[in-house]
């Protein structure tokens, strides 16, 4: 094939690629009776009823928000229990330990489908459904981050540690002062994993949650599409409420995205 | 005995491992055990649990419900596999060549792997509505009628193929173009000195070359494939009339929908069997396909 056909199929095939991002956009800018009728490119009425209708029949901005802090607080969270454990795993001896991290490895192999029955069990037993609590409770920890984050602070100096050592600095003083700045890029690679697996989980939110003022922006856009009178407008609304972050996240961080999502091999 | 910095020394760790621990046993290990003890038993999640030793497993391999869900979730692998593979390795092969604007393309067609599947669902839903879709549009418009798509039960599941190839190709394409990335320019350069064809080059070197990334394109995608769920609830409920309901649904209205906690839970450990063994078994059949050098 030749190198300017190539290309232009490459860029035609792009543009396909893109196409259903424009048509949620111009959906959601379509205003209120014209979704129904001729599909158009260029919506002969526009209007932000779309908006308007998500937000007359969800709390979105609720919904909107609760998204954002569980992703922000589940980001946390993972990303202090990974880099502590991964410190443990790389830097402190205790007896077991090398139990304890095929242990932690075990726990990856088992999906979430498994977890799914017993785990409501547990969150109905602490009377928890139906709250923020039990939203974030399987993100709490992951054996994922503590294995990606080991390796990086298993690669770091010895020296760098040994030297404090002999200054008199103890294990948290190295962690928080020497590990956590140079292991940064993991920590960003990771976190943006997290963020994203956060941002879109769906299986889990939909288990646990039945009010609308906790679902998450998934759940409540699969919750209007599930509705008698679908209003087409509205839903593409959602989504593009529901991309623009993540569009925005990928604009600045696309390097570190595209790595994070390669190495997790997760989609 | 313990001295005090024995003491000291088992705090440190606690400290640093227990945050992780605690959770993983709580909401990982304590459930996966769960699940094994419940499949034991006939329960409703209300009225006590009755042991009914294996009797869930032996029902739900005689079970129709379960076998559509799997022939379902087949169906589903043999499409979505080869098609994302075949994609993805298309794009990764374009995008290897130097050109102009080839990273801002890369960029393009990564673009849906980082949307979430309700949205990829949502927006394929609406591109292959029946009645007023664009894509049956665009059909009805050079003479070609639109098939019923998700609304129908012969098309349900590739409809939810066509949403998942799409979220799916940029992800491989990336796998893919690291492979190729390693392959020593030196091998191609071989291959043309002795006068190959672009062709033949790429099938005599090139492809075997990229077999360990392809190889674990296959896992991760089977793995995935396996315990499809989001896209295709999203898309038809399961539906028209259980037409394309996956293992995973079928583990969630059991439970949901029937009360069935034990036969979920039985269900959910037979498909996490399911995926081991077939990742156990790529990982002895790679020897046979996959090239190391």
């Amino acid at each position: 094939m030749s190198r300017r056909l190539l290309i232009a199929v490459l860029a035609v095939g792009a543009l396909l690629m893109i196409f259903p991002f424009v048509w949620t956009f111009v959906t959601s800018i379509t205003a209120g009776g014209d979704v129904l009728t001729t599909p158009r490119l260029i919506p002969e009425k526009a209007g932000l009823d779309g908006y308007r209708k998500l937000f007359e029949v969800l709390p979105f901005w609720r919904i909107t928000l609760n998204s954002f802090v569980l992703a922000v607080v589940s980001t946390a969270l993972l990303l202090i229990t990974s880099s502590t454990a991964a410190y443990a795993f790389a830097r402190l001896d205790f007896p077991g330990k090398n139990v304890v991290f095929v242990g932690y490895l075990a726990t990856l192999m088992i999906p979430m489908q498994v977890l799914v029955v017993p785990l409501f069990i547990e969150i109905r037993a602490f009377d928890l459904v139906d709250t923020y609590a039990s939203l974030i409770v399987p993100t709490i920890a992951s054996a994922f981050g503590v294995f990606l984050l080991r390796q990086s602070v298993a690669v770091l100096p010895k020296e760098l540690d040994e030297a404090a050592f002999v200054d008199g600095a103890g294990h948290i003083r190295i962690f928080l002062r020497i590990t956590l700045p140079l292991i940064r890029p993991a920590l960003v690679t990771y976190g943006l994993f997290a963020f994203m697996s956060s941002w879109n989980a769906f299986l889990w939110p939909l288990v646990v949650i039945r009010s609308r003022e906790f679902m998450t922006l998934p759940l409540g856009l699969a919750s209007l599409s599930g509705e008698y009178t679908v209003q087409w407008n509205a839903i593409m609304a959602g989504s593009v409420v529901s991309i623009v972050p993540i569009l925005a996240l990928y604009a600045v961080a696309q390097k570190h995205i595209v790595q994070s999502v390669a190495q997790a091999g997760l989609k | 005995m313990v001295g005090p910095r024995g003491v000291r020394k088992a705090g440190i760790v606690a400290l640093f491992l227990l945050p992780s621990a605690v959770p993983l046993l709580l909401f990982t290990i304590a459930p996966m055990f769960g699940a094994a003890w419940i499949s034991l038993h006939s329960w409703n999640l209300q009225s006590p649990m009755q042991w009914t030793g294996l009797d869930n497993f032996a029902r739900l391999l005689g079970d129709a419900d379960t076998r559509d869900a799997l022939l379902h979730t087949l169906y589903f692998l043999a499409l979505y596999l080869p098609l994302v593979y075949l994609l993805g390795l298309a794009l990764a092969v374009g995008l290897n060549r130097r050109f102009p604007g080839r990273s801002l393309l890369r960029s393009m067609y990564f673009l849906p792997v980082v949307t979430s599947w309700v949205v990829v669902a949502l927006t394929w839903k609406w591109l292959l509505n029946p009645a007023n879709g664009l894509v049956n549009h665009v059909l009805e418009s050079v003479g070609i009628p639109g098939p019923g798509w998700w609304a129908s039960p012969g098309w349900a599941i590739p409809s939810a193929v066509v949403a998942s190839v799409w979220k799916d190709a940029g992800f491989v394409m990336v796998i893919l173009l690291a492979g190729l990335q390693s392959i020593p320019e030196e091998y191609l350069e071989a291959a043309r000195l002795d006068g190959a064809s672009a062709w033949q080059s790429f099938w005599r070197v090139t492809f075997p070359l990229l077999t360990p990334s392809s190889y674990f394109v296959v896992v991760i995608s089977l793995i995935s494939g396996f315990q499809v769920f989001d896209q295709i609830y999203v898309m038809t409920g399961g539906g028209p009339a259980g037409a394309s309901r996956p293992l995973v649904e079928e583990i969630y209205d059991l439970t949901f929908r029937y009360g069935d906690a034990g036969g979920a839970s039985a269900l959910s450990l037979l498909l996490f069997a399911l995926i081991l063994v077939v990742t156990v078994v790529q990982q002895r059949l790679q020897r046979r396909w996959v090239t190391y050098v």
